[in-house]
């Protein structure tokens, strides 16, 4: 059937009003007695809270309120409610939410937030994943330093034999990767407005990029039902995975509620820089097997996550690693582990990419890394085991809409590279 | 010294949550003139859902993209989305959209078919009109058709999507799922040169090749691969949360020194869209939001490898990386 307006290169639909600048992002919007927000964040990377006291705070002119964990109704959210909205028992992070201050302008409430005391008893933090897998390692969480699948330590994924896979091959070919911490770089940070109304609803306008996970999330926190908070939002200023993970919404709503009041606040960069979800880092190790002819028969890859304090996404940003880090190549014999490992940095969670960006990167420089071992081209290593219609993946996952030795053929053309006659005449429908 | 090199490196990614279970829903409703709201729970984080969605609802509704409204603002009226990650949207919620719009026009032809004298199965919706299939002079326009819905038919046109993949949780065991909706499929050819006194690295050229299925808009596509090649450049040579890793010392606090591209670090970008449909997606269509981000390192790397013979295993690219493995290599 012939399509009129899909596969047409219409304009933008928001497109002329971001560039005219009519766009109203959350920042944008200003309501009329509006209280503005700043937060008392640990000072510490890991220790245990002994007492807090606002009472200083409190006392500052221009403050409206003061809130700490007990004036969240709901105190913990995330996967598994393990994050505090505003930390009360014990701190995991340099940077962790402990206090907010709602106040009539950002100066005034940071004094206040400057006259929070906060008395904690500091305790010896682990940075270095490596470290924290150690039996001996100081405990990031009361459940352990690695991620629990079941009764293993990591995601495993088992096709075939991969030692059996080793014996046959005509050589072994193995590499150490890593992958650091990246920041998502987006333009606006994160930012929530928060305005109470007298029927008791809340509208929250956001920078989510779930909408309604968060409203569950945020209506979890507050213990009420969907119907009384209302999300505005949906038109984001960049979100590449930082804004998965709510960051704002929780105490601006809190402090809303407290005071009767429209409350905003706004992440600065520096905060945005140190305190935000990020991208974790990951340590892989690549073993191939390899037949002379450029065959791969047979892949060990272990991938030790730093997913910082809490599980937010990183149990799935695990998983997806380890379900495609075999790459897309069809490998008969692979065993993949996948570590989510916990350490006292802030929580790493989704990006752009999540576990397949440091996949890409091992698993490709990997494979000139084969090439050169066993004397074969790049581009021809590629076209030897690039997944065909039909086969599966390491989790036997079938596939269809296989395509790419023809991606690699185009490729080739548009790039002016001439490639040998047999491997133009190949083809992901041919039989391996 | 300045040398040249040339790498490729090779790729896939997943549409839709990894382990699905991953709802969107759409509302299409038609105005009594004939335009149309859609409504739905889905963010536009600037890679432009808006856009594909009502294309996709014009072309089901045989109307032009402009006559589409785009309700996405408010969940008092959205319906849920579980949100835009996974490069998910273009294909799951697409997919409810186009099921929305299905229904909708569904009620439009029983409402033309009387007047058209014809079976509803019989007629097409193109170019503003519902007609007879095989015979578009017998046709009504959509802004006639919505009228008569309502002022004499007593009906209401909207229309309901709903897609979802079925959770897959993988086998404690070995791991064994189904994880994903559908796979692009994705290679990039990248041409550096290193300079071997500095340990700088120019990126010469980057040539791109992107299955996306169907490109429901090939600009917006073009603008997804063209930003994610430029992001993948940031986080192979400039990027790094803490520089001094494991620890979190000389932690950037700003972009002053987060340093990450501009568009005088953008070097020639070709991008070719190679289009192999998905079985189960609007169109065909694949998502490559994130992918893009993904292949620029290990082309990059590799043709380092290609212009000075060393490995580089650990991003980003600094100078001081290369002097050291020149040094090592000796």
């Amino acid at each position: 059937m012939a399509l009129n307006v899909v596969g047409q290169r219409v304009k933008r639909y928001d497109g002329l009003a971001h560039v005219a600048g009519e766009t109203k992002f959350v920042d944008d919007v200003i309501v009329p007695g509006m209280l503005w927000t700043k937060v008392f964040r640990s000072p510490v990377s890991k220790g245990t809270i002994k007492n807090i006291d606002t009472s200083a705070a409190e006392k500052v002119a221009g403050v409206a309120a003061v809130i700490t964990g007990k004036d969240v109704p709901n105190n913990r959210y995330g996967w598994g409610g393990d994050q505090y909205v505003l930390n009360d028992t014990a701190v995991r992070y340099k940077g962790e939410p402990i206090a907010a201050v709602a106040a009539v302008d950002e100066d005034t409430a940071a004094e206040a937030v400057s006259l929070i005391k906060v008395d904690i008893e500091e305790e010896t933090p682990v940075f270095d994943p490596l470290e924290a897998m150690k039996p001996d390692a100081p405990l990031v969480r009361p459940e352990g330093n690695v991620f629990m699948y079941g009764d293993r330590p990591f995601r495993a994924i088992v096709l075939g034999d991969v030692e059996a896979g080793f014996k046959e091959a005509d050589l072994i070919v193995e590499g150490d990767y890593l992958h650091p911490w990246l920041e998502h770089a987006q333009l606006e940070p994160q930012t929530s407005l928060a305005v109470p109304d007298a029927s008791g609803r809340l509208t929250v306008y956001t920078v989510s990029q779930a909408l309604y996970l968060h409203l569950q999330s945020l209506c979890s926190v507050l213990q009420m039902p969907m119907n009384k908070v209302h999300y505005i939002g949906g038109t984001v200023g960049g979100g590449f995975g930082s804004k998965n993970d709510m960051h704002a919404d929780h105490i601006a709503a809190v402090l809303a509620l407290k005071t009767g009041r429209p409350v905003k606040w706004r992440w600065t960069r520096e905060e945005e820089m140190l305190y935000s979800t990020a991208k974790g880092s990951w340590h892989m190790h690549f073993k191939d097997g390899v037949k002379k002819d450029g065959r791969i028969i047979a892949r060990h890859v272990r991938s030790i996550h730093d997913s910082g304090a809490y599980v937010s996404l990183n149990a799935y940003v695990v998983d997806k690693h380890s379900f495609l880090v075999a790459g897309p190549y069809f490998i008969p014999n692979v065993y993949v582990q996948g570590y989510a490992v916990f350490t006292n940095k802030p929580p790493a969670s989704s990006m752009r990419g999540f576990g397949i960006t440091p996949a890409t990167f091992a698993g490709e420089v990997q494979m000139d890394r084969i090439a050169e071992a066993v004397g074969i081209d790049p581009w021809e290593i590629r076209f030897i085991n690039a997944f065909r219609e039909g086969e599966h993946t390491a989790t036997r996952r079938v596939l269809d809409s296989v395509a790419l030795i023809e991606v690699m053929q185009t490729l080739a053309k548009t790039a002016g590279v001439q490639l040998p006659d047999r491997l133009m005449a190949m083809s992901s429908t041919q039989r391996r | 010294m300045k040398k040249r090199g040339v790498g490729i490196a090779a790729a896939l990614y997943p549409t839709g949550m990894s382990g699905g279970g991953d709802s969107s829903q759409a509302i299409v409703k038609v105005k009594t003139d004939g335009t149309v709201d859609l409504i739905i729970g889905s963010c536009d984080i600037g890679q432009g859902a808006k856009t594909v969605l009502a294309q996709m609802a014009a072309e089901e509704l045989g109307i032009g993209y402009d006559q589409v409204t785009v309700v996405n603002q408010d969940t008092d009226a959205t319906p849920m989305c579980f949100g835009t990650f996974a490069s998910r949207v273009t294909f799951v919620a697409g997919n409810a959209v186009v099921q929305a719009a299905r229904e909708a026009r569904s009620i439009l032809f029983e409402v033309a078919a009387e007047d058209l004298e014809a079976s509803p199965d019989d007629l097409v919706a193109a170019d503003g009109k519902i007609f007879v299939r095989g015979a578009p002079d017998r046709a009504k326009t959509i802004a006639e058709v919505a009228g008569k819905a309502n002022f004499a038919m007593r009906k209401l046109v909207v229309g309901r999507g709903h897609y979802m993949r079925n959770p897959s949780s993988p086998d404690p065991q070995t791991g064994q799922t189904d994880p994903f909706a559908t796979l692009a499929w994705a290679a990039v050819l990248a041409e550096v040169e290193v300079d071997t006194d500095t340990g700088e690295v120019e990126i010469l050229k980057l040539v791109t090749c992107y299955d996306v299925g169907r490109a429901i808009n090939p600009l917006l596509a073009e603008g997804q691969i063209e930003g994610g090649t430029v992001m993948g450049i940031g986080a192979t040579l400039m990027e790094n949360l803490y520089p001094f890793y494991p620890t979190q010392a000389w932690q950037p606090e700003s972009y002053h020194d987060y340093v990450i591209p501009t568009a005088a670090d953008v070097p020639e970008i070709v991008s070719a869209i190679y289009e192999c449909p998905s079985t189960n997606g609007p169109y065909g269509a694949k998502g490559i939001g994130e992918m893009t981000a993904n292949v620029p390192a290990p082309a990059i790397i590799n043709a380092i490898h290609d212009a000075i013979g060393v490995w580089i295993t650990e991003v980003p690219v600094t100078p001081e990386k290369i002097l050291k493995a020149l040094e090592a290599k000796g």
